[in-house]
């Protein structure tokens, strides 16, 4: 049980950069990616901004190389984009080297097909090709077999906190000795279902989303696809490799106080936070940047900033969260926002809270408005909070030795 | 680390909600797909928490309160859940009411109840359970997913009860929708005589069986669950075999220590071949037993093989329904689950005597 869980590659798609290098630009240049929809068909598509990644159906097609007839949803292509640089970047040749797993997460699958050809599932068989690739686990088994997984695949669905809870899972995996190495993340595209889903639920801001900001009024939708490679370190180590940081704590707590509205004590968001440390061996005052999740929602924000009162006290850590560029990309944000976390150790470097001005009057906490290059990030924790009262968090830490 | 099966609820198209009785009681039915036999509800939710419950979330809750009570506990370490499809009915009613009213003039109640993870929160809800809740979704690596989960918890010491639960529900759409590309019978089938239909695909089900994972033995336990694993996109039969050879041999034991075979042979013979091919190749000596002419296909039938191998051991019975082949007189000590989806995701799950 001593192992211990080094990333060592990153992948990412956003509305703020189609890989790590534009991505990271994005971020240090504080360009967010939310604006009007081109490529989701939707009759509210005038009405919001979301965070929607600039290419179609056909151009992910192309760009993978995926033969024009083959029924691959927008969500399963965005993850193999991301996976497959994770894996580059990780500068892994040969996948079955070592036992090697794959774990995504998604909360609609294969939906952004479903509800254009739903009513030909029913009557006739112009898509029958589409109907097998609706469930969740449909972009795993086509990154699987992208890939040439074999020894171990699975998916997760806790709603917006999945992806954090892949890696989790993956690190576990390794620690107890199952896996060597695990490519971990998530995905999820755009669809109308979501995005009615959560208008009819009134939660969305028709501007740019405000996170932790007195006047904000809901979140803004967004899509994207993020995974990380972690590997053991005894692995890591033979290798040669310098790893990029170490996943070092992790926790999933239930908040169980209502299906979709966080407590008013976050509760749930306490006790992530809480057991993630203590997984880590970390206190509290050790955490040097804290991504939160800040969805921009009335109701998150104020519960989430109460959890993180009562756990760093009066000594709020730098914090922020980067939804204002992606915009909430549900089952992909845990790993997309883990990505960030790497990259802000990586490169010593924090991210601005964008479109923040007024601190919330019940909290008296406000986040960070500009990149910060001159604090020292040595450890990084990053919230992901979801409907039936999941509540997950991720610490990463600085290598020592790096 | 010894791992046992305490506590087992199980709602399926057969008389499984009592334990009292395993398999005595067979129901016959002629029909596209199975359905559970549902229990009187208002008997274990309250009728405001009911009335706002899919089929699938009641089913859920259902079997997880019948589980726990019969383990003993009150509150769970943990609550590992796993859904291929999840909450169909609630995704359907969102979706088509989106399609037929233009996305205007929507009600969130089905949107929020879509979740794949509604069953795992509403239990946690109901109970007040703070505690770790996670909700795997893959097919047929689903429940098998959760069940690891919760063996590793248990081994990493982060609980000594876990409640893990496995359920897929059912509907007219989703039955027709997959029928039409033949994952499904497209005509009436009777499921004792499922083998022999030679329509293509399976004959559908549903069902949620949820059980109690401990470290600690009682009086209630059924069995020892030993071991889990999954394997990914096989390249042929052989790459099967070794497989499940490696596995068995991890704990020790050798093929032939396997008194029961469980497989989930389905009626679609395309692939219930695979199957035979096993059990012919690495267990030629074993008794061979099947269930899904007890509960249909769905992606968490093993759930189902894990109950009713559970109760084999603990009542050193295997009912004549499950029957396939037979061919020892000895105690059952060992029984390995294998299921498999359409040559794609294949799971083997070992129950050993306590």
């Amino acid at each position: 049980m001593s192992r211990k869980v080094y990333i060592t590659g990153l992948g990412i798609v956003s509305s703020i950069g189609m890989n790590i290098e534009e991505t990271f630009e994005s971020l240090l240049a504080k360009k967010s990616g939310i604006k009007k929809p081109k490529h989701l068909t939707s009759v509210h598509k005038n009405d919001f901004v979301l965070g929607e990644i600039d290419i179609s159906i056909d151009d992910l097609k192309n760009r993978l190389n995926i033969p024009e007839n083959e029924a691959y949803s927008r969500t399963s292509m965005l993850g193999m984009l991301a996976a497959r640089e994770a894996v580059n970047n990780a500068g892994i040749d040969n996948i079955n080297e070592y036992k090697t797993g794959l774990l995504s997460a998604s909360t609609v699958g294969g939906m952004d097909r479903s509800e254009l050809y739903y009513r030909d599932f029913l009557t006739n068989d112009t898509h029958n090709k589409y109907i097998d690739i609706h469930h969740c686990g449909d972009n795993t088994e086509k990154i699987a077999r992208d890939l040439g997984i074999k020894d171990f695949t699975s998916t997760i669905s806790t709603a917006c906190s999945s992806s954090i809870n892949t890696i989790m899972f993956g690190a576990r995996l390794i620690k107890m000795g199952i896996l060597d190495r695990v490519i971990a993340g998530g995905v999820d595209a755009l669809s109308k279902f979501t995005l009615n889903g959560f208008n009819t639920l009134m939660i969305l801001d028709k501007e740019h989303c405000r996170p932790f900001d007195e006047t904000r009024v809901g979140l803004n939708l967004g899509e994207g696809a993020g995974f990380v490679v972690i590997e053991a370190d005894d692995i890591v180590n033979k290798s040669g490799k310098k790893p990029i940081c170490e996943v070092s704590g992790y926790a999933n707590a239930n908040d169980a106080y209502h299906q979709t509205a966080s407590s008013p004590d976050g509760n749930g968001a306490f006790m992530a936070m809480t057991n993630a440390l203590k997984i880590s061996g970390l206190s509290a005052n050790d955490i040097d940047y804290v991504n939160v999740h800040g969805t921009g929602t009335n109701n998150n924000d104020l519960s989430e900033g109460i959890a993180l009162k009562r756990l760093f006290g009066d000594n709020v850590p730098p914090f922020s969260s980067t939804k204002g560029y992606t915009g909430h990309t549900l089952g992909a944000a845990g790993a997309i926002e883990t990505i960030f976390s790497a990259l802000a150790i990586q490169n010593q470097v924090t991210y601005p809270n964008l479109n923040f001005k007024n601190t919330i009057n019940d909290l008296g906490i406000s986040p960070q408005t500009e990149v910060d290059k001159n604090s020292e990030v040595k450890h990084v924790l990053s919230n992901s909070f979801g409907f039936g009262g999941n509540n997950s968090t991720i610490i990463l830490s600085k290598i020592n030795n790096n | 680390m010894d791992i046992y099966i305490n506590g087992l609820g199980n709602i399926s198209p057969q008389n499984t909600i009592s334990s009292d009785n395993f398999l005595t009681d067979i129901n016959e039915v002629n029909e596209k797909y199975m359905q559970v036999v549902q229990p009187v509800y208002k008997e274990y939710i309250s009728p405001k928490a009911l009335r706002r419950m899919s089929k699938i979330v009641r089913m859920g809750v259902v079997s997880a309160q019948i589980a726990m009570k019969e383990a003993g506990i009150d509150m769970p370490d943990a609550i590992n859940t796993g859904t291929g499809m999840g909450c169909q009915a609630d995704t359907e009613k969102f979706l088509k009411s989106m399609l037929d009213n233009n996305e205007s003039m929507l009600n969130p109640s089905a949107f929020i109840q879509s979740t794949h993870n509604t069953i795992g929160g509403s239990i946690a809800l109901g109970l007040g359970c703070n505690n770790y809740n996670m909700a795997y979704v893959h097919r047929t690596f689903s429940y098998e997913s959760a069940l690891l989960d919760s063996m590793m918890l248990i081994e990493e010491g982060q609980g000594n009860n876990i409640l893990v639960g496995g359920f897929d529900e059912i509907t007219e759409e989703s039955y027709q929708i997959r029928a039409r590309i033949n994952l499904f019978k497209n005509s009436a089938c009777n499921n004792l005589n499922v083998l022999n239909d030679n329509q293509p695909g399976a004959l559908a089900g549903e069902g949620a069986v949820f059980s109690v994972v401990s470290n600690d033995k009682t009086e209630n336990s059924y069995c020892k669950i030993k071991g889990i694993d999954m394997f990914f996109n096989p390249d042929n039969q052989e790459e099967i075999d070794t497989r499940i050879n490696d596995f068995i041999s991890r704990y020790n034991l050798s093929a032939n220590d396997i008194d029961l075979v469980i497989v989930g042979k389905n009626g679609d013979k395309e692939y219930d071949v695979i199957y035979d091919n096993v059990c012919n190749a690495v267990f030629p000596e074993s008794d061979i037993a099947i269930y899904k002419n007890l509960c249909g296909e769905f992606d968490t039938s093993s759930a189902f093989a894990v109950w009713a191998g559970s109760n084999i051991i603990k009542r050193q019975d295997i009912p004549e329904v499950m029957q396939h082949s037979k061919k020892r007189d000895g105690k059952i000590r060992n029984i390995l689950i294998y299921n498999q989806h359409r040559n794609v995701n294949h799971s083997v799950i070992l129950l050993s005597e306590c």
